[in-house]
């Protein structure tokens, strides 16, 4: 995994360099659903964190467990 | 004996890195006051988890969270080894600094925990990209941990382990109403990754067993992979599905599956019911009884290293509470409860603890089953 | 892999340039018709002759709501000199906004583009979007978003128009 990091950001960097002629197919004005709070993908930190930490502890599993975007994409 | 941090950075990570939550606009500024109470399993959790969130200026943001844990255990595991419950308080401190420049966000954070006989440190950086009109959100994470280990039952003992976590993370907005979610997560471990309380046991003689040294390997490396989606549903309602797989270099193998629905009613409350589906293998060299001492170069007993499924029920209520004359310097405020109950069924870990040396045949002991109840109560404010 | 290698690989992610938040286009402003809020047909072509600062809001848009107070006080300020400010409202069930703006009313005309025409006209690409079109019906500048601090721009660009 961590040797497919850099070859990942690097095909990152190129998709946003060379695709960022593709128009957005949701348009700003169109975003009413997804500014919606109930829409958030993580409204409550403190607790997505405490229960993560629960199932964390009694499982062996961890990780992948993250988000971030969405929302109403105002500036 | 004791709910250990082991691996929790990447929970704890969750709550610093809510700030990135978008790219081009840093999150608003809030503070959040928690109680929290696990209870099962002869275990008893409970404890404050305070957050607070502001802004300086429109590019910079800190965010700080304490949490505790007040401990009070008679697990299995301590009523088996013969001791009497204990207490414990596990304290933790974190800070997390954002920078906005454009549509990128830059964070760096700092967890710390500590309890009597364990000590853990992380550092952490993250890139956060908003992309294609802000559809799409690219993370990249990166965080190094060294914990601190100690016994109370020997001084002398002294541990550590070392942790990388390497995260990547992809948002994208598919329609107007669905959102999905890609995460990638290594984690790295080297060090003393097994627990210092825990005991194997093995046949020493014709309906007898003995205890021996949990041996573990001194590394381990894990990958997970989770996809989650959720939609917006015409009535006003939300939908959360998602799926997680793990894989680690002992064996394990997991898959997570979850589902959320969010229901708004009565103009002030939010009403959440899930449902998730947990189950693991278990580790390649774990055993409930080892046939004979020394069976093999790895032993564990450690009954999250066995295989087990957990499912959890939760239910949760916000209120959005008017704010009349609080409206000048706070934007919003919600009270929430939340209430999970937890079943997990361990397929090969037995309840020993009516069943000391020399009353039963090992290995005919009762699977053990663990059900506990979780409470979360929080009131939020945005200001 | 070692920390360098990892720091230097976030912050490649990182090498991306902020687009500019205000530009200025060029042309004439798309000339459209919608009935305001209080039923009056307002037209683009009407207001030539004046400068027309035409906002994009939603209810829902958090930094749109924070805008409209100093739109607000804007429209005060420079409407006897021959200014005047339209707020189009994007959504497409105006219900949410009427509500809104029952409870901070403004006193410059509000739209409700609820087909998504003008929208799509003037090829919003933020939320908000603030156009400035001078006395000749011309597009002047356009600002994608809203941070504070904003309205010492808005002042500065429509005082120069002003005065044309």
């Amino acid at each position: 995994m961590r040797k497919l990091l850099l070859p990942l950001m690097a095909i990152a960097t190129l998709l946003v360099t060379a695709c960022s002629s593709i128009e957005p197919w949701v348009k700003p004005y169109e975003r009413e659903h997804l500014a919606d709070p109930i829409m958030a993908i993580d409204p409550d930190p403190v607790s997505s964190s405490y229960m993560d930490h629960v199932f964390e502890v009694r499982e062996g599993a961890a990780g992948a467990t993250g988000g971030a975007g969405g929302g109403c994409g105002c500036s | 004996m004791k709910i250990t941090l082991k691996r929790g950075l990447a929970a704890l990570l969750l709550v610093l890195g809510a700030g990135a939550a978008q790219a081009g606009v840093l999150a608003e500024d809030r503070a959040d006051i928690m109680y929290h109470r696990y209870q099962g399993g002869g275990i008893t959790v409970q404890g404050p988890s305070v957050l607070v969130r502001k802004k300086f200026g429109e590019s910079f943001a800190a965010t700080a969270n304490y949490y505790v844990d007040n401990i009070s255990s008679a697990s299995i595991d301590v009523v088996v080894s013969g001791a009497s419950r204990y207490s414990e308080r596990r304290e933790q401190k974190s800070l997390s600094l954002e920078y906005l420049r454009g549509k990128t966000t830059y964070s760096a954070s700092y967890i710390t925990s500590q309890e009597n006989d364990y000590k853990a440190d992380t550092y952490s950086l993250s890139v956060s990209q908003d992309m294609f009109g802000d559809l799409t959100t690219v993370s990249f994470g990166y965080s190094q941990g060294k914990d601190h280990i100690g016994s109370s039952v020997d001084p002398t003992f002294a541990d550590t382990i070392d942790r990388r976590d390497y995260r990547v993370g992809l948002t994208q907005v598919l329609t107007r109403n669905l959102l999905a979610s890609l995460n990638f997560e290594t984690i790295t471990e080297q060090g003393y990754l097994q627990n210092p309380y825990r005991f194997i046991r093995f046949v020493n003689g014709p309906g007898s067993y003995a205890r021996g040294q949990e041996v573990a390997p001194h590394t381990r490396t894990s990958n997970a992979g989770s996809i989650r989606l959720k939609y917006y549903l015409p009535w006003r309602a939300a939908l959360d599905g998602q799926y997680r797989f793990y894989t680690d270099t002992w064996g394990i193998n997991a898959h997570t599956a979850g589902l959320e629905y969010t229901q708004p009613m009565w103009n002030r409350f939010v009403f959440t019911g899930s449902y998730r589906y947990y189950t693991q293998t278990g580790t390649n060299f774990f055993m409930d009884l080892y046939p004979r001492p020394n069976y093999q170069n790895f032993m564990t007993r450690d009954k999250e290293n066995s295989a087990l499924s957990t499912q959890t029920v939760g239910l949760g209520v916000a209120y959005d509470f008017p704010l009349g004359f609080a409206s000048s310097f706070v934007k919003r405020g919600t009270a929430n409860l939340q209430y999970h109950r937890l079943f997990v069924d361990y397929s090969d870990f037995r309840d020993l603890r009516n069943f000391p040396p020399g009353t039963a045949e090992p290995g005919t002991e009762p699977l053990y089953t663990l059900s506990a109840n979780v409470i979360q109560f929080f009131v939020s404010f945005w200001y | 892999m070692n920390i360098k290698t990892s720091l230097r690989a976030l912050l490649v992610g990182g090498l991306l340039v902020a687009p500019a938040l205000a530009v200025a286009p060029a042309g004439p402003a798309p000339k459209f018709q919608l009935t305001s809020m209080a039923g009056k047909p307002i037209s683009l072509d009407q207001l030539k002759g004046q400068v027309v600062m035409i906002n994009f809001w939603a209810s829902w848009c958090g930094p749109c709501r924070e805008e409209m107070p100093v739109l607000e006080k804007l429209y005060a300020k420079y409407k006897p000199m021959g200014f005047t400010m339209i707020g189009v409202n994007v959504e497409p069930d105006s219900k949410l906004a009427a509500e809104w703006l029952k409870a901070t009313p403004v006193t410059f005309p509000i739209l409700f583009d609820t087909k998504s025409e003008v929208s799509k006209l003037y090829q919003v690409s933020s939320m908000p979007s603030t156009v400035i079109v001078d006395r000749k019906g011309n597009l002047r500048w356009m600002h994608r978003g809203y941070k504070a601090g904003a309205e010492n721009e808005y002042l500065d660009q429509i005082r120069a128009l002003v005065r044309e």
